[in-house]
């Protein structure tokens, strides 16, 4: 009922507004067509006046409104060289704005047409066309070396001393793998993934992959200060691992490994002094369209001591442990995951005849 | 009377039939070969325009579904139930068909309304028009492109109806997610039938695009050089040479993952597990996928924007009683903007693991477009500078197309900048950017040249007083909607997503959005008042008493009101001048038409 009533009103109002301006252009035309147009086009210059002055008074406003829910400061070394980027950025392009639009409207209000006024023949100027043409070159060129400067170091090879850790990201949530004691990630096949007792398809005959950490809660473990370098996988379609915080992104892609490193320089601790919010929480956002749970693929990333990450490191389960419960020692246990492949071969080959 | 006399080809032996003194009704084509099956460009211009607002129509009215989704998660609206049935039951949208609404406004406003809407609206009417042609080099291939585009627009739109829904996985439609039916509802039929849509649409973009470039490098009346041709056509000019070189690009990506998708082959696929199985593809690239989309992709937001740029050329030259200032520089830009299009594709790739390298090489040459298209606004600018400007509902929307293009340009030169892209990709920040650009202020150059060439398509004047509240209400509206977005983007706030109420990092936004999605629902109320507008003048708008209504010195105004198939009565019009001479002609008058000699002694331009 309330829908219909709305689509009522809405109609309504559409035909007052018809009729009324049907109703303005009768009267233009007993008016007389030149005498309204001078008054039109004046209201209409003062208008755009109006609207300009109103629109600075609107980006006050939304700033005003917004500047306090923005993202806390940069909590890695990559994010603060990003940050003064963003900053010198939206001061060159603040002026630009500020300056065209000022001549836009001003240009507009000044030269609206009169009874005296007509138009000066400017055809055109080549020391004007050739000003305005170097200027942007000359300032492009300015961001675009402090841009490659930031994107070398941003995407150069991590420091010897970064960690290694792995996520990959599913339909919809993200695993994470810790390469345990030896730091090394062992090899993984994706033929091997068995949603029971092998997420990531790791190939257990490579003893690489014996003492690697999985978590599966979307929960990643990073200490502070120290460089951590992701390698990043997808099991099915494309993901992006997104740090906000950190002001990082880097695609998963099936089928490749990418990769992309930082220094966490903040405790999540530290952070939740700095924000005020108890509940705050480093995310993991997929800023790539994976599909219907999309918005709801989210990991957290705890940033955290040294002594912390170790004693929390000490209480984790290698992934083979809790993958093969009964097994003892990790030798025999290899073949036994050989073992359920081998049987399900021959029960194939026996519905086979 | 005169006889009208019809050079198109394909009339001229129906002409030759009937003696000269026979009046225009022995002239008359049947309705059907008249209006539906048309080969003239005028009538084919309205109907690529008309069926564009009807797409128009239905791509924002599916904005509204989304948006009362995002501004307000919690609740519900039976309203939707109405319209989308068990996608939405109990007033409730399905994750799934908000990702197919999302998916099909960008299909449809990208490729349907701003690319066959604009583009084949205004290359059609204005190319013959404007360089003394009676029509196009083929008239009849003109036709097929629209009638390409209208079944590619039946498939399209049949593929909102069917029980796994419309494409699902972005206007992009990257693979994997497109290319297996396991990994969305929507990757099912739906994507096949968006498959077949947009090669179809292909096919019409590419006949409509070869056309326009023969005819305007081929067909120009006598003295109607290069360089006497008024920016619109040079604008259309390069729009049809960026869809010509680039679309067939787009149409091999689409064969391949046609291939991938129905018969096994491994182009875009390797290594992927999904629904409890491996798959056996391996060795394909999902990358490869998206270098062959942008480099249509990229190409394509110059085919939405170039079209505007010179619409809006046009008017503010002629409503401020000025020449264009730089003509050259005008034309060097577009070749400048045309050429860097093809040079910049992987820009949208920063974070997909490209080669960082590689990376740089295209930060480098994207942000060498802002140099181009800074000439641009700043010509637009001295234009208007000490002109007289008459404040008519198409110059209010070309200033606000100059306004929105600064807006949305220079947020261009953010996301250009890879080490700020790193974080801003694909975040409300590129929402913000492409929408004000590519998508308002390209819809203003349409708005713009609609107001304008009103009467030259039907003879009659759109209603000026809703023309102005629908300028104030669109332009107010687009920087109450996307202005905010800015701030959520550099927030972080991911796109294409359903709900933000989870995240700690995005859930203070809420507030916002619910505002945004109310001001975006205010606009879509605003573009009826246009539709009706449109739809009421045709029928009933005031009458043009005079040939050339707004004083322009372009050939379009030369030919009669309502003028037939071949434009003019008698010989096509001789050039002897450029376009802007807008200048005392010793009669009182403010310009000077293309067809007036030079006078003895007067400098050609």
């Amino acid at each position: 009922m309330s829908g219909l009533l709305t689509i009522a009103l809405i109609i309504l109002v559409f035909v007052i507004i018809y009729q009324i301006a049907k109703a303005s252009e009768y009267a233009t035309i007993l008016r007389g067509e030149e005498k309204i147009n001078a008054r039109v086009n004046r209201t209409m210059a003062w208008l755009l006046v109006v609207f300009f002055f109103l629109g600075l008074y609107g980006i006050w406003l939304c700033h005003d409104a917004l500047i306090d829910k923005m993202l806390p400061v940069s909590a890695s070394n990559h994010g603060v060289e990003y940050d003064s980027m963003l900053l010198v950025t939206l001061i060159v392009t603040g002026i630009v704005f500020f300056l065209t639009q000022t001549i836009l409207f001003w240009f507009a209000f000044r030269y609206q047409s009169t009874e005296k006024r007509s138009s000066f023949f400017y055809a055109h100027n080549n020391k004007l066309e050739l000003i305005w043409t170097t200027i942007p070159a000359i300032a492009m060129a300015c961001l675009v070396a402090v841009g490659l400067r930031n994107w070398g170091r941003m995407t150069g090879a991590a420091p010897s001393n970064a960690a290694v850790v792995e996520i990959v990201g599913k339909q919809f949530n993200w695993i994470i793998r810790y390469p345990g004691k030896d730091g090394v990630l062992g090899k993984k096949d994706f033929r091997k993934i068995n949603d029971a007792n092998n997420v990531l398809g790791l190939d257990w005959t490579d003893k690489d992959n014996l003492d690697d950490v999985v978590a599966q809660n979307g929960e990643l473990h990073l200490v502070v200060n120290k460089p951590v370098s992701l390698v990043i996988g997808s099991r099915d379609v494309i993901h992006d691992v997104g740090l906000a915080h950190f002001r990082m992104k880097m695609d998963a892609v099936p089928g490749i490994t990418t990769t992309m490193w930082f220094t966490p320089t903040i405790t999540t601790a530290k952070m939740k002094e700095i924000t005020g919010n108890k509940d705050f929480v480093y995310e993991i956002s997929c800023d790539q369209m994976c599909g219907k749970g999309h918005y709801s693929m989210r990991g957290t990333i705890i940033v955290e001591t040294q002594a912390e990450y170790d004693a929390w490191m000490a209480k984790q389960q290698t992934y083979y442990a809790s993958a093969n419960p009964p097994a003892a020692t990790p030798a025999p246990a290899a073949e036994g995951a050989a073992q359920p492949e081998q049987k399900t071969d021959s029960v194939k080959a026996i519905t086979m005849k | 009377m005169s006889d009208v006399i019809i050079q198109g080809p394909n009339v001229a032996h129906t002409h030759d039939a009937h003696a000269d003194h026979h009046g225009h009704e022995h002239h008359e084509q049947h309705f059907i070969t008249k209006y539906i099956f048309s080969q003239d460009h005028k009538i084919i211009a309205k109907q690529f325009l008309i069926t564009g607002i009807i797409w128009a129509i239905i791509g924002a009215l599916m904005s509204v579904f989304f948006r009362l989704q995002l501004g307000f998660p919690d609740q519900t609206f039976p309203i939707m139930e109405t319209f989308l049935g068990e996608w939405a039951k109990g007033g409730k949208l399905n994750p799934e068909f908000y990702y197919a609404l999302v998916t099909m406004h960008g299909t449809i406003l990208v490729f349907f309304v701003l690319t066959a809407g604009l583009s084949g609206t205004f290359a059609n009417l204005l190319i013959p028009l404007q360089i003394g042609a009676r029509d196009m080099a083929s008239p009849f291939m003109n036709m097929l492109s629209y009638w390409f585009f209208f079944i590619a627009s039946v498939f399209m739109f049949v593929s909102l109806f069917v029980q796994t829904g419309p494409a699902s996985g972005g206007w992009t439609t990257y693979p994997p997610l497109s290319a297996l039916k396991e990994a969305s509802l929507g990757s099912g039929i739906g994507m096949d039938l968006w498959l077949i849509s947009m090669a179809l649409f292909v096919v019409s973009s590419l006949l409509g695009g070869l056309n326009y470039i023969s005819t305007i490098l081929n067909m120009r009346t006598k003295g109607m050089t290069m360089t006497r041709m008024p920016l619109t056509i040079w604008a259309l000019f390069f729009t049809a040479v960026l869809g010509v070189l680039s679309f067939p690009v787009l149409l091999s990506g689409f064969v391949l993952l046609i291939f991938d998708r129905n018969f096994g082959t491994s182009f875009y696929l390797s290594e992927i597990f999904i629904g409890g199985k491996a798959l056996p593809h391996v060795g394909g690239s999902a990358i490869l996928y998206q270098h062959l989309f942008w480099f249509l992709g990229h190409p394509e937001v110059y085919i939405i924007m170039l079209p505007g740029m010179g619409m809006a050329s046009e008017v503010l030259s002629n409503h401020s009683r000025k020449p264009i200032f730089g003509y050259t520089a005008m034309i060097i830009s577009l070749i400048g903007i045309t050429v860097l299009a093809f040079l910049v594709w992987a820009h949208h790739m920063f974070v997909t693991g490209m080669s960082p390298f590689l990376g740089s090489v295209f930060v480098l040459l994207t942000l060498l477009i802002a140099v181009p298209s800074a000439v641009k606004v700043f010509n637009w600018l001295t234009t208007i500078w000490r002109g007289n400007i008459r404040f008519t509902v198409p110059m209010m929307f070309a200033l606000g197309f100059v306004s929105l293009f600064i807006s949305g340009g220079l947020t261009g030169i953010f996301l250009g900048n890879s080490a700020l892209d790193i974080h801003l990709h694909d975040t409300y920040f590129v929402i913000a950017h492409f929408h004000i650009v590519m998508g308002v202020s390209a819809f203003f150059g349409m708005f713009a040249g609609i107001y304008h060439w009103f009467p030259k398509m039907f003879g009659r004047f759109m209603n000026n007083t809703l023309g102005y509240i629908h300028f104030f209400l669109t332009f107010a509206g687009a920087y109450l909607i996307f202005w905010p977005m800015h701030y959520e983007g550099i927030a972080g706030m991911p796109r294409r997503y359903y709900d933000y109420s989870a995240w700690e990092s995005f859930k203070q936004f809420n507030d916002l959005n619910a505002f945004i999605s109310i001001a975006a629902i205010l606009v879509f109320f605003a573009q009826l008042l246009f539709v009706v507008n449109f739809f009421v003048s045709i029928f009933r708008g005031r009458k043009m008493t005079t040939k050339n209504p707004w004083g322009s010195p372009t050939l379009e105004w030369t030919t009669p009101i309502n003028a037939g198939h071949g434009n003019w009565e008698g010989d096509i019009p001789e050039v002897h001048r450029w376009p802007y001479d807008y200048k005392d002609d010793g009669n009182g008058n403010d310009f000077i038409p293309q067809t007036v000699p030079l006078k003895p002694g007067e400098e050609a331009h």
